[in-house]
């Protein structure tokens, strides 16, 4: 049975004009996620992921390239876009304190995209009980308030609040960044049965790297609005190839000597991370690169397919080799 | 069904008992609430409370004329023999009524204005609204008020047409800076994303969230419209005579002063005490309403 | 026997609010030596920051009451001083580093304006003159790895990253020569490699000085690599203390053990439920070992009494009955 691509994303671009310059916060970004993957996409600030997860939403409309989703294209704002994609695809934001109104009790927070979306299966109260029910919170939490429940289960509402509608596509941005290590544990937990229970398929960005271990089949690590290697999950931290993977994946403070033997040689981080207004000519990483060559000063690479899935756009893997 | 009723009202019952334990955290709060309830209930029943309810109107009696402030009139007569205390009572329910009118309108035009043109931050309708808005917030208030009832009849509705005028443009100055900036928070995003339409967004999710604000600034309101109304008439360009309006009553007063002091002074307490009260009710409210996590 | 640096015995911090008191911090017993590096780990809630503000007696009083318990500082106690000692050991024993480097810094005063400030209030010599704070202010800008320290001085922190502000924070803490530095989860808004590059100059920089430090964080793994001794910290009292790397190897506490459980591997071994339960609601917490309601070997003696620490071996303790010889 042939895989379904859910999404595809073909050469996205998303450039802000301020006064300080242009902002290429996503410069041509290419990727597909399948039904029922979970796709991790990592980076750190400034390297365009909650850029490319809002363009995907419609809540900026992409400067150039295509959005396909089931097929069909969607690569305008979400107000231009039919209904039927708002109700497929949905997004749980990153900070739990502003993504529930704290003015509105969660039965009307849950309410409304069942009333947008002019869902009626039962009784209001009846669904949003349903609904609580499906992430494990107890039915009187409709009366409470945000900011009289933790910040996890905040989120969790804010999950809630995502399956209201039923979809298939479900954006995550760091969902559980802000929370303590044993919340997290259980979102992921959740995350994970529901995702198997309605079939869901998951973007997931985040900056924690050994949670992408841990949860997704592929992963995508971006740096300054463009992708710097992309394979499927195990082949990734076996085989992580580009540097910036590799500073990314020693700098990691983990909390058992297995994984200490499992990180890459520890890399140095030198350097501040540019800001995207002021992007480097050439690879736009090579002024903190420990292997950067001559050629990084002056050109971009191109993504090449090193192995099988495993996709890196950089000069000491040169599109003759792989 | 009766329990879920009883359900619902002990949930208000319990919100209702923490509004009151945040108001009255700061005893001013209770102060300010008295004196309030204080004056609107002489508003509402002056005729009855009021020793000589008659004076109100055009009474005349030079026997009585300028007495100092004794058994029979606790606050003196002024120079048509009209017990001053009688007067203030009737002298509130203008003020009050000022109040209530002026804000009452220019609150929601206000209000709703800066709330589109916060939501729609960036584009033509909120330049078009807020420029608009400048140009009235440009024109120093009291004179735009003057200007007005200069024009038109002297009369108290003129004056508090006046009023409104130049006072709905700092509501909408004030909800605009809240409502620009909330829109940019992932709850609103969240809702557009649903597909929420642009009403729902504005009146339901971004206007809660500007509660606390709006209802404190009411409150200091009621005491600036009043201090304005009494301003004008002071000019004599709000109500006129006979009409008892504490800003005349000063004004007629200062005339006197300092010999028959109580015609003037005690109008002027009055206006201070009603304006203090609202002031503190105001702090009051906005502890009342601050969102604090748990 | 070395003196103690620190010493908090049996500290209780209560807040009145609406609805009661809240119990936070349920007795408190937390010890250093001059020169050490200890770590503080808990979650959110857990008491962590509080304990630190106690320490420096910046907790609003009221609603906070801290009616038992002792802080000893150089064997003086912290909460018995005055507002004029209290200014003292402010200025040149104790300092602190916020989470938030943006609410740490005001943004309409430079750099250079806050960091002399700093300065020049910490300087136990009367007299200083303006160029000698400020050649110590650049000189502390270039112990943090900033590049440019001139122009940075005359920088607002909005011109800054997010990086730079948390350094220039450091930089401010130490630029004031304290014995005792309290780090309060320095590093958790910052980038994973930027983080890594904070850290490092800062264990770089208590080693010089010879600042004693504590390190708060909810990140196990950052204590792990940083400190040397580590308390684990729930629901308003410590739980286990132990040498770091033995506290990794052999954890004892169920807490404990829940929370590495939950941390997530770079082994790939998926993740593992989490504790069961919530925190408990500090108005009501429960009697006896505040843990017993999601401890999966909770015993009858946990809801009764609350366990003190026990000594397994050599400096570890553990506050459960499970260990009571």
């Amino acid at each position: 049975m042939m895989a379904v691509e859910t999404l595809r994303v073909t050469n996205l671009k998303k450039y802000f004009f301020t006064k300080q310059g242009v902002v290429k916060a996503a410069d041509g970004v290419n990727f597909s996620i399948w039904e029922q993957e979970t796709l991790g996409l990592v980076g750190e600030s400034g390297s365009g992921k909650s850029t490319v997860a809002y363009t995907i939403m419609g809540i900026y409309a992409p400067t150039q390239g295509t959005i396909l989703f089931k097929g069909k294209d969607i690569s305008k704002e979400s107000k231009k876009r039919s209904k039927r994609f708002k109700k497929d695809i949905q997004i749980v934001f990153q900070d739990p304190g502003s993504s529930l109104n704290p003015r509105r009790s969660i039965k009307q927070i849950l309410e409304l995209p069942l009333r947008v979306h002019r869902i009626t299966n039962g009784s209001r109260t009846d669904q949003i009980e349903q609904l609580l029910n499906m992430v494990e919170l107890p039915s009187d939490y409709m009366y409470k308030y945000p900011l009289a429940i933790g910040g996890g289960e905040r989120q969790i509402v804010a999950i809630a609040r995502a399956l209201a509608t039923n979809p298939s596509f479900i954006v995550l941005d760091e969902p559980t960044s802000a929370l303590d290590v044993s919340v997290q544990a259980k979102i992921i937990n959740l995350l994970m049965s529901l995702q198997e229970e309605l079939n869901l398929t998951y973007l997931f960005i985040t900056h924690d790297l050994s949670l992408m271990r841990n949860l997704a089949t592929r992963v995508a690590i971006m740096y300054l609005g463009k992708i710097c290697e992309i394979a499927p999950t195990v082949e990734f931290f076996k085989n992580p190839l580009h540097p910036y993977t590799r500073m990314l994946l020693s700098s990691i403070p983990v909390v058992s000597k297995d994984e200490e033997e499992l990180k890459p040689k520890k890399i140095i981080s030198r350097g501040e991370i540019p800001s995207p207004v002021n992007i480097p000519p050439g690879c736009s990483f090579h002024l903190r690169c420990p292997e950067k060559m001559d050629i990084c000063t002056r050109a971009d690479p191109m993504m090449i397919e090193y192995a099988q899935g495993h996709f890196v756009r950089c000069h000491l893997y040169p599109i003759e080799t792989g | 069904m009766g329990k879920t009723k009883t359900a619902t009202f002990s949930r208000r019952w319990d919100k209702l008992k923490k509004s009151w334990y945040k108001f009255s955290k700061n005893p001013l709060s209770i102060v300010g609430a008295s004196i309030v309830i204080f004056v609107v209930c002489l508003t509402i029943f002056a005729p009855f409370i009021a020793p000589y309810p008659e004076h109100a109107g055009s009474f005349v009696n030079f026997n009585e004329a300028s007495m100092a402030p004794s058994g029979k009139h606790l606050f003196g007569t002024d120079v048509f023999g009209r017990d001053i205390l009688s007067r203030i009572i009737f002298g509130y329910r203008l003020s009050l009524i000022m109040g209530v009118v002026v804000i009452s309108i220019a609150a929601p035009i206000g209000i709703s204005l800066g709330l589109i043109a916060g939501y729609m931050k960036g584009t033509w309708v909120d330049t078009v609204i807020m420029r608009l808005t400048d140009i009235f917030v440009a024109v120093p208030p009291l004179v735009l008020a003057l200007a007005v009832c200069s024009i038109l009849t002297p009369s108290v509705f003129n004056a508090m047409m006046a009023v409104t005028l130049m006072w709905w443009p700092w509501y909408c100055r004030m909800v605009y800076g809240i409502a620009s900036s909330i829109r940019n928070e992932f709850f609103v995003q969240a809702a557009e994303v649903t597909g929420s339409g642009k009403p729902h967004i504005i009146f339901r999710e971004i206007l809660p969230n500007c509660f606390g604000p709006i209802f404190t600034k009411i409150s200091l309101d009621m005491g600036w419209v009043i201090l304005i109304g009494a301003a004008l008439s002071f000019v004599g360009l709000g109500a006129q005579p006979p009409t008892p309006d504490l800003g005349t009553m000063v004004a007629e007063g200062g005339r006197y002063m300092p010999d028959q002091w109580w015609i003037a002074v005690f109008p002027a307490i009055a206006i201070m005490f009603v304006v203090f009260g609202f002031n503190i009710l105001g702090d009051g409210i906005r502890d009342m309403l601050e969102v604090e996590e748990v | 026997m070395v003196e103690k640096l620190l010493d908090i015995r049996d500290l209780h911090v209560q807040f009145d609010v609406y609805g009661g008191t809240l119990k936070v911090l349920n007795g408190v017993n937390l010890c250093m030596e001059e020169g050490e590096k200890v770590g503080l780990v808990g979650e959110t809630g857990c008491g962590k920051t509080t304990t630190a503000k106690s320490i420096l007696r910046i907790l609003p009083e009221p609603p906070a009451r801290i009616p038992k318990g002792e802080i000893f500082f150089k064997n003086q106690d912290i909460l018995k001083m005055g507002s004029r000692d209290i200014r003292r050991i402010h200025a040149h024993e104790i300092s602190m580093i916020f989470q938030d480097p943006t609410a740490s810094l005001n943004p309409v005063f430079t750099i250079g304006d806050q960091l002399m400030e700093a300065i020049k209030y910490s300087s136990i010599e009367d007299g200083i003159s303006k160029r000698e704070i400020q050649r110590r202010a650049i000189q502390s800008l270039q112990d943090v790895a900033l590049p440019d320290p001139e122009r940075i001085l005359e920088n607002y922190p909005i011109q800054l990253s997010g990086g730079m502000r948390q350094r220039i924070c450091i930089a401010m803490a130490l630029a004031t020569r304290s014995r005792l530095l309290i780090a309060d989860e320095p590093t958790t808004s910052l980038d994973v490699t930027i983080q890594d590059q904070v850290l490092r100059l800062l264990g770089i920089l208590v080693q010089e000085k010879e600042t004693s430090t504590i390190l708060i964080t909810h990140s196990l793994g950052i204590v792990r690599e940083w400190t040397k001794r580590v308390y684990v910290m729930y629901a308003g009292a410590m739980v286990e203390t132990a040498r770091t790397e033995e506290l990794f190897e052999k954890p004892l506490h169920p807490y404990t053990q829940g929370l590495l459980k939950a941390v997530p591997k770079l082994t790939g071994e998926g993740i593992a439920k989490g504790i069961p339960g919530r925190i408990p609601n500090y108005l009501n917490p429960p009697s006896g070992c505040r843990f017993n309601p999601r401890c999966p070997h909770v015993m009858p003696v946990c809801k009764i009494e609350r366990p003190p620490f026990f000594t397994t071996e050599g400096i570890h303790q553990v506050a459960c009955f499970l260990y009571k010889e």
